[in-house]
């Protein structure tokens, strides 16, 4: 069943989306990547992914909020077609961090989507980012960090409409970035939101 | 009696319905193969120049003029595909571009989060209905559904939207972009239900061109391509005097006359030697003159758009999308000005006996109808 689904939904979200994908200053590859991007639309994670190589989307899983993803059967069946990795909002403990889960479910094979920033913002300017893309990156030196700029996305869906508008979006995947010895969290996470943005321009 | 009338009423019919039957003539299928040919002559030329690094052409143009060559070729081959397939999958066909079209307009021009129901229908509802009022040769209503019906619905919608920042400045965007992608261009498809009457000089009277109008598209098509190109020479060889630097470099006014000219030149002999259209030459020629002038105008149009988006000259619209705008615009701008005057010269109601034309209406409506149930 899944054979069938999973490419005809991965079509459809393309084809809806109209995205191209812009690999700039690196390649497609199947090694462990997190691929880090500015969160504007619903529609964000599942194009993101749909856009992938088909090797490595195979690979690769969302992290997507737990409250958002069971609610309804279809995104619950959403979620298990795209291999959805869901964090619980209001369950994070010290002894049951997202991080560890993250990392724990990738193991060394596959590779994650994150939105730092947490929630979609509505400005249109995009938000700070959360700890988390410090943590993985402090816990799992070797993963390569990849700047994601998707543009356009919110408005083929904004937020609280159900009816999309196919224009024609664009993903930007930059060149990754790793964690510098001896830099801090904040210089760390201003200096992936700047090199998401600076996809944006490129 | 009444069998006998009946009888002979049908075979009118049938005899009518045949004249209309959907296969292009040999003077069309000259026209597409000699389109074709020239496309495919151009497509090697240009290739051979790219490889040779000693010529002295500059190769961001030569670069340019390949992708326009291979972009016409694209659109050619399969306006032949659809023409040989069925009347409906050459709506379907321009449906499609036009859709695309818009796609990419509004993609390029900033809207904001109130326009997006209203997005929303023009994409989906004006834009197919648009072609299936073509499709079904409604004229009384695909003439006005946009200027009237849209126009009126898209300021509307998006006052009960509830966001009234910069109101007039993204309505007057959505009804440009409708107006040019959708409404002009599906007017290059209602060249195929044209009835037309031709000028007969040896009996001095008027008759009915009993001719597909596919060659009537096609020499349109054909015409737009041969001023691209021409204009494209004309700037490059004689090119003196800029028509508007700021909006675009290269456009000169010796390319737009030059252009105009040499393409009524083109049109008159292609109706010479291949008569696809019912106009005499000379009125061939007057066709094309008026064909270059609205394709320049259209290119000159995009570019300022471009400009006014920050888009570079040779750039995309949209950012990694090979742009079918940018190829369309000529004939956007065209496309409803040939029709219009196609209809006002030689349309086939105004020349002829009222009867002859009821019988190829009726049996047109009788294809029509069943048409209708096929989009």
């Amino acid at each position: 069943m899944k054979q069938v689904t999973v490419p005809v939904l991965a079509a459809l979200a393309k084809v809806l989306s109209g995205a191209t994908v812009r690999w700039i200053g690196c390649e497609p590859e199947t090694c462990q990547r997190i691929y880090f991007a500015n969160h504007t639309s619903h529609l964000d994670a599942l194009v993101l992914w749909a856009s992938l190589p088909k090797n490595i989307r195979n690979l690769t899983r969302p992290v997507a909020a737990v409250d958002y993803w069971q609610s309804g059967p279809v995104r619950r069946y959403m979620a298990t077609v795209f291999n959805v990795l869901l964090i619980d909002r209001k369950k994070i403990k010290v002894h049951n961090s997202p991080i560890d889960m993250m990392l724990r479910e990738i193991g060394d094979v596959n590779s994650l989507i994150v939105f730092p920033e947490g929630s979609r913002n509505l400005s249109g300017k995009m938000g700070e980012f959360k700890s988390g893309l410090f943590h993985l990156a402090k816990k799992r030196p070797d993963l390569e960090l990849m700047p994601v700029y998707i543009d356009n996305l919110n408005r083929v869906m904004p937020k609280g409409e159900f009816l999309p508008v196919p224009l024609l979006s664009c993903i930007s995947i930059g060149a990754p970035i790793w964690l510098e010895s001896g830099e801090s969290k904040a210089e760390f996470l201003q200096r992936a939101r700047k090199s998401v943005l600076k996809m944006k321009d490129s | 009696m009444i069998d006998a009338t009946l009888t002979n009423l049908l075979a009118i019919q049938n005899e009518t319905a045949s004249s209309l039957v959907d296969v292009p003539g040999t003077w069309t299928i000259g026209l597409v193969l000699l389109v074709l040919i020239s496309l495919g002559a151009l497509l090697a030329a240009g290739q051979t120049l790219k490889r040779k690094p000693e010529s002295h052409i500059d190769p961001a143009i030569l670069r340019n003029f390949n992708k326009r060559v291979t972009s016409w070729l694209t659109i050619c081959v399969m306006l032949v595909i659809a023409l040989m397939l069925h009347r409906s999958v050459t709506i379907a066909l321009f449906g499609f571009v036009s859709f695309w079209a818009l796609r990419e307009f509004i993609t390029m021009t900033p809207t904001r989060r109130g326009d997006h129901r209203t997005l929303f229908w023009v994409l989906f509802g004006f834009t197919p209905l648009q072609y299936v009022l073509v499709g079904i040769d409604n004229y009384d209503l695909f003439t006005i559904v946009i200027p009237v019906y849209a126009s009126l619905f898209i300021p509307a919608r998006i006052a009960f939207a509830g966001d009234h920042k910069r109101f007039l400045e993204r309505t007057a965007k959505i009804q440009f972009g409708l107006l040019i992608c959708v409404y002009s261009l599906s007017h290059a498809a209602a060249l195929l239900n044209l009835k037309l009457a031709k000028w007969d000089s040896a009996a001095r009277s008027w008759e009915l061109w009993e001719s597909d109008t596919y060659g009537l598209l096609f020499f349109f098509i054909a015409m737009v391509q041969v001023s691209d190109i021409l204009h494209f020479l004309w700037d490059r060889l004689f090119g003196r005097h800029v028509i508007a630097p700021v909006v675009n470099a290269t456009k000169t006014w010796e390319g737009l006359l030059g252009a105009a000219c040499c393409t009524s030149l083109v049109g008159m002999v292609i109706q010479v030697v291949l008569p696809v259209t019912p106009f005499t030459w000379w009125g061939a020629g007057f066709m094309a003159l008026i064909i270059s002038i609205m394709a320049s105008s259209g290119s000159m149009t995009m570019s300022a758009i471009k400009r006014d988006r920050g888009v570079k000259e040779h750039g995309t619209l949209v950012m990694g999308h090979a742009g079918v705008l940018d190829r369309i615009d000529s004939i956007c701008f065209s496309a409803p000005i040939f029709f219009h005057l196609t209809r006002f010269f030689t349309d086939a109601e105004r020349h002829i006996a009222q009867e002859v034309i009821e019988q190829s209406v009726a049996a047109a409506t009788l294809g029509m109808s069943c048409f209708s149930f096929m989009v």
